[in-house]
């Protein structure tokens, strides 16, 4: 089994409020999209992050937000194992960030042996 | 009569009370000595009470008694002499003094530091479950070895094992330190279900055994509860979760033995006072923000305690099964949670999801599969069902599939 990331990205709408509702009904999308996959026994992580943070190099913050530049914000990942890359986009269909318009990049995770 | 049934009451509340006591004080080097200081104490009440009646407080009899017996088995003891023997010499007080501390405090810390002990990581989880029957339970070898399907050979050899292990690796009587308390409780709390779950599941075993063992696995984890230290939000869940189970317990299965499937349950059986009870632990549960599976677990039963029906209960279900997936994956948590998806509005998502978990030896798996099937496909779900019949193992598994097939024919 390898890991692989799956790097979830959306334009933010700061016009779009859920109602407590609507959050309500989003939050049980995601949770039963991810309890497919865990059901599987193929879930390791994920977190949401939220959209206060900084980027910064060598020479200082270049921005405020992760978004100055870009106008597509990661807003969120998820870790699981799959036997291929093929796999762990098949797990990937259905994940409700598709419904609201953004994308879900997956990433082969580099395994190292540190032993 | 009335002395026998009076001692056999006495000697389940009080066994693991002066064994866990004698062993904190003697180490557990001297299990075993303890085990039968405490047996012959009863031994001697049951003859005594006999001809002389039952005393004015027995409880403290057998206190009495039992310090007295330790006390002469220790003199005689050549280990403990010679122990003693360094002691008074090292001390300037030669008036050394044998003084068991029979304290309800000191008591209830023991049996508690005894849990820790018998729970220790290193020992393995049958082990644990054993050594809980034995020396927490203060059930007779015979009496596990039915409880477990084996022989007193068996049992006894691992119980030695299990013994030695405590003495060699040098665990000692205390409770944990602080940061270690909640990994350490997980491990007695893990022995408690374990030992709840023989009871529940085993379908082979007589009713009476099976209900003593839950109701052991409630009584100790009760004990938790009774400390400020170890009565937390997940032993308090652990505690609702196994009253919703015991609340089903005489409406699972018929008179025969055979499982009635949860739908088929006659609800009038479900006891009401248990399920109050665990609604209480629930709630205790509810403080702090650490989210065990426990609380999962208890929250997925109470949904099943209620006896409405409809989408919206199966959907609390399904999220619960969501979370405790994440926590921790089982087959059986994931073929659950499809029969919720399926029940909550989903029946079609639910057999596409069924059918990625390939569990294809489980039997509960293809029953699963049959069941989602038979609103969609009679076909498909005979097959199933007959796919599931090929891997039952015990009978009374084997008549409800059966019963399936037979009601699509």
């Amino acid at each position: 089994m390898k890991e692989f990331m799956l790097i979830f990205r959306h334009i933010p709408n700061p016009a779009y409020q859920p109602s407590p509702e609507e959050m309500q009904e989003g939050l049980k999308h995601w949770q039963t999209w991810i309890g497919n996959i865990a059901g599987q026994g193929k879930f390791i992580g994920t977190n949401e992050l939220s959209e206060e943070g900084k980027t910064f190099n060598k020479q200082g913050v270049i921005s405020d937000g992760p978004y100055a530049e870009v106008k597509e914000i990661v807003g969120g990942y998820f870790l699981l194992k799959a036997e291929s890359l093929d796999e762990a986009i098949e797990l990937s269909q259905g994940c409700p960030i598709l419904e609201y318009g953004g994308s879900v990049e997956v990433r082969t995770i580099v395994q190292r042996d540190y032993e | 009569m009335k002395e026998n049934q009076l001692i056999s009451n006495l000697f389940r509340n009080e066994f693991s009370k002066i064994v866990s006591v004698l062993v904190k004080h003697f180490g557990f080097r001297h299990m075993e000595n303890a085990e039968d200081i405490v047996s012959e104490t009863f031994l001697s009440a049951a003859q005594q009470w006999g001809v002389h009646g039952i005393p004015d407080n027995p409880t403290g009899w057998l206190y009495t008694v039992a310090k007295n017996k330790s006390k002469d088995f220790f003199k005689r003891d050549h280990l403990f002499q010679e122990k003693i023997s360094k002691e008074i010499q090292r001390t300037s007080d030669h008036q050394y003094e044998l003084e068991i501390d029979l304290s309800e405090k000191n008591i209830t810390d023991s049996q508690l530091q005894m849990m820790f002990a018998i729970c220790h990581p290193s020992l393995a989880p049958e082990a644990q479950v054993g050594l809980a029957l034995r020396i927490l339970c203060g059930f007779g070898i015979e009496e596990i070895a039915n409880a477990f399907l084996s022989n007193k050979e068996t049992i006894n050899k691992r119980l030695l094992r299990a013994k030695n292990k405590l003495r060699d690796n040098n665990i000692q009587m205390e409770f944990p330190p602080e940061d270690e308390i909640k990994s350490r409780l997980k491990s007695v709390l893990s022995t408690i279900y374990l030992l709840f779950n023989e009871g529940y599941h085993s379908s082979t075993q007589k009713t009476a055994i099976r209900k003593e063992l839950c109701a052991e696995a409630m009584r100790l984890n009760l004990l938790l509860l009774e400390v400020e230290l170890t009565n937390q939000p997940m032993c308090n869940g652990l505690m609702s979760l196994m009253c919703f189970h015991a609340s089903r317990f005489d409406a699972r299965q018929n008179a025969d033995g055979e499982i009635i499937l949860y739908e088929d349950q006659d609800r009038s059986l479900w006891n009401s006072d248990l399920i109050k009870r665990g609604e209480f632990y629930l709630q205790n549960a509810a403080k702090g923000s650490h989210l065990s599976k426990y609380h999962l677990e208890a929250a997925i039963a109470y949904w099943h305690c209620q006896k409405e029906v409809g989408e919206e209960k199966w959907e609390h279900i399904l999220q619960n099964y969501n979370l405790l997936l994440q926590l921790e994956y089982s087959p059986i948590a994931a073929l659950n949670r499809t029969y919720a998806l399926s029940k909550s509005g989903h029946s079609k998502k639910a057999i596409e999801e069924a059918e990625k978990l390939k569990l294809n030896n489980n039997h509960f798996y293809f029953s699963l599969l049959g069941e989602l099937y038979l609103k969609v496909s009679k076909k498909k779900a005979k097959e199933n069902f007959e796919k599931a019949l090929l891997l039952v193992k015990t009978e009374q598994d084997r008549k409800v599939i059966e019963e399936k097939i037979r009601v699509l024919n």
